[in-house]
């Protein structure tokens, strides 16, 4: 009898630390959920803001200037081009 | 003395002494039952909330607005997240060195800052709306009573180029204007919360529950092109500043699906620097304000008797000797023109032409031709501050009205409605409707309106009107086909006319195959020409030029010959 007890005992202490480890490493992985899930959120806010970065860059006002005042280009005239019809 | 022998318990006490003693001790138990009673079963939920909030936290998420873009995927629009610094006064007791370490980072003036903080208010922002890295950077100076506040700011990257399109939100990223205004319950986002546990050093230790999760707000694709809607307002700028012009709009449609390509007004706005608006800057003209077309109005009503088989396309008119009387008005054209044809009525803008040929057809066909091309109703875009312009009921209209409408006077229109009136001619007679976001296929069929055969001869005609001897060879765009109507028409002030004018020019392009319908308006141009012709139709023919070859148009007009280019290949150096 005694010894059945003595079994019961050790298992109950076990599962309770079974338990108590079990729901600590729960919160370290929602820790690292909750930090993963802030990493994203920042990224992404780089990434809009990355977004806005480039579409200043590329507004076409800007491309125009440089493209006709730094690299002296300029649209061909109607008889400098030449339509290819696609081949089918 | 053992004490059962004591003499003090032989001593009788009183009865009442050892009642009063137990009455002490139940009523205090009572008292204490009472007391438990009261928190477990009145108080509890106080109580439990109390403890909750020891640990418990209710975190708000909060969502991002959603992004405008164009047609290509270029941002219009994108919200992105900024800090607000503010300060208590009273607690801020700063040191002189801490002053000037926070104005150096807030690129403030120390005199200024130091008046901010001398206020006596309890609260007071130092800067508004800073990046969140030099918000960081303040933060970490640790200085007392300095706070900050996260917020979103909303960002135009095409800034006045596609201002009246876009619109812009108020400072709670609400849309006040344009687009953001007309998508605002799609591109708004909503902020949800969450219940955690937090422990003693406030990280987040569990999740209990979410209340509400954030919804982030949706994108939305406009139908704009980024590339086209630049041409537009840069050419509409330039042309507005070089007729000393009092404003001018353009809108560009796609003429197979309906889809607006560029919308632009004068005078501008910058939405990112909102600080010295005036109303003329913010109207987005095209869509809010109508004004007389003129002479663009033409071919609808020719349209129409051409349908009706009153007139064919060569049938001839008198127009001599200039000047016709219709009751007690007499209406001119600009010159005299003798005997025309229907298609030089058009070519050469005949007023007495035109009325002629209206005078023919029963007042309630025109009416209800107006009707179905869209006049006198708001086009329904969505836009804020949308009007349909004026057709005044047909029952009423004397002769001379119903002449003078044939010329587009007596009736009001918006230019975003003529263009889309220009659709039947681009199309082979059917109207759809106009998109303003991105459609994923065109619309299958259009409303009919005019018969195929007359959509092309009235197609035909506009085509003369850019050849020699017609209103408009300023419009016309090398290498294409160019089919179009010029207007310049008085305006009307109080009722009368006024010796000021709006110009404007309407067409499409390429004639064989219409790809883009194209309405510029340009409103009191002062520098000496004021004709639809030479004040109008250039920026047509720029923006046209442009976005033909920018969406890769095939040309389809005969080719000039080559002029830069030799017979002789390039020398290509074979193999090493």
């Amino acid at each position: 009898m005694l010894r059945v007890n003595l079994i019961l005992i050790l298992l109950v202490v076990a599962s309770a630390l079974g338990t108590v480890s079990s729901n600590y490493r729960a919160r370290r992985l929602f820790t690292d959920l909750e930090r993963e899930q802030a990493r994203m959120h920042s990224l992404e806010v780089e990434w809009g803001q990355l977004q806005l970065e480039q579409s200043t860059w590329a507004t076409p006002a800007r491309i125009e200037k440089i493209a006709r005042d730094k690299l002296h280009m300029k649209q061909p005239g109607a008889g400098q081009v030449i339509t290819i019809e696609a081949v089918p | 003395m053992k004490f059962a022998n004591s003499p003090l318990l032989s001593q009788r006490l009183p009865a009442w002494r050892s009642r009063l003693l137990l009455l002490g001790i139940l009523s205090g138990f009572a008292v204490l039952a009472g007391w438990s009673i009261y928190l477990q079963g009145f108080n509890s939920a106080f109580l439990q909330e109390k403890g909750a909030q020891r640990y418990s936290r209710v975190i708000e998420m909060s969502a991002t607005r959603g992004r405008i873009m164009d047609r290509n995927g270029e941002v219009l629009a994108v919200s992105t997240p900024v800090k607000s610094i503010w300060a208590i006064p009273e607690d801020a007791k700063l040191q002189p060195a801490q002053v000037y370490r926070l104005a150096h980072l807030l690129e403030m003036n120390v005199r200024e800052l130091n008046r901010k903080l001398a206020g006596n208010r309890d609260f007071v922002y130092l800067e508004r709306q800073i990046p969140p890295d030099v918000a960081a950077r303040v933060m970490a100076l640790d200085l007392p009573g300095i706070h900050d506040q996260p917020e979103y700011r909303r960002y135009y990257p095409s800034g006045e180029v596609s201002a009246h399109v876009l619109g812009f939100t108020g400072a709670d990223d609400v849309g006040q204007e344009g687009v953001e205004l007309a998508f605002q319950s799609t591109l708004a986002g909503k902020s949800g919360s969450r219940r955690v546990i937090k422990d003693r050093r406030g990280h987040i230790v569990e999740d209990v529950d979410s209340i509400r999760l954030p919804q982030d707000g949706k994108d939305v694709v406009l139908a704009l092109d980024d590339k086209i809607q630049y041409l537009a307002y840069a050419n509409l700028r330039q042309a507005v500043i070089d007729n000393k012009a009092k404003a001018g709009s353009i809108v560009v449609l796609d003429a197979k699906t309906g889809e607006v390509l560029a919308l632009a007004n004068m005078p501008t706005y910058n939405p990112n620097n909102r600080a010295k608006l005036t109303g003329a800057q913010l109207r987005n003209r095209a869509i809010t304000d109508t004004f007389e077309p003129g002479s663009t109005m033409k071919p609808f009503t020719i349209a129409l008797a051409l349908d009706k088989g009153k007139f064919r396309f060569d049938s001839r008119i008198q127009t001599a000797p200039g000047w016709l009387t219709i009751g007690t008005a007499t209406i001119h054209d600009s010159e005299p023109h003798g005997m025309l044809t229907v298609a030089q009525v058009i070519q050469k803008s005949s007023n007495i032409g035109a009325a002629k040929i209206a005078l023919t057809l029963p007042a309630e066909e025109m009416w209800d031709n107006f009707e179905r091309l869209g006049f006198g109703h708001p086009l329904k875009l969505g836009f804020p501050g949308e009007v349909g312009g004026r057709v005044r009921p047909y029952k009423n209209w004397r002769p001379i009205e119903q002449a003078t409408m044939a010329y587009g006077n007596g009736i009001s229109v918006t230019l975003m409605q003529l263009a889309h009136a220009y659709l039947v001619f681009a199309r082979n007679g059917d109207l759809i409707p106009l998109s303003l976001t991105k459609l994923d296929a065109p619309p299958l069929s259009g409303k009919p309106v005019f018969t195929e055969q007359t959509a092309h001869e009235v197609r035909a005609m506009l085509e003369m009107v850019l050849q020699p001897g017609g209103t408009a060879p300023k419009a016309q765009v090398p290498g294409y086909r160019v089919a179009g109507k010029t207007g310049t028409a008085h305006k009307v002030e109080g009722g009368i006319y006024v010796n000021r004018y709006v110009a404007s020019f309407v067409g499409f392009a390429p004639a064989s195959d219409p790809r883009l319908v194209i309405a510029v308006m340009i409103d009191e141009p002062s520098a000496g020409s004021y004709y639809g012709g030479d004040v109008a139709a250039p920026v047509f023919s720029k923006v046209m030029a442009g976005s033909l070859r920018d969406l890769g148009v095939a040309p389809d007009a005969p080719q000039p010959p080559l002029q830069a280019l030799t017979a002789k290949p390039p020398l290509v150096r074979e193999g090493t």
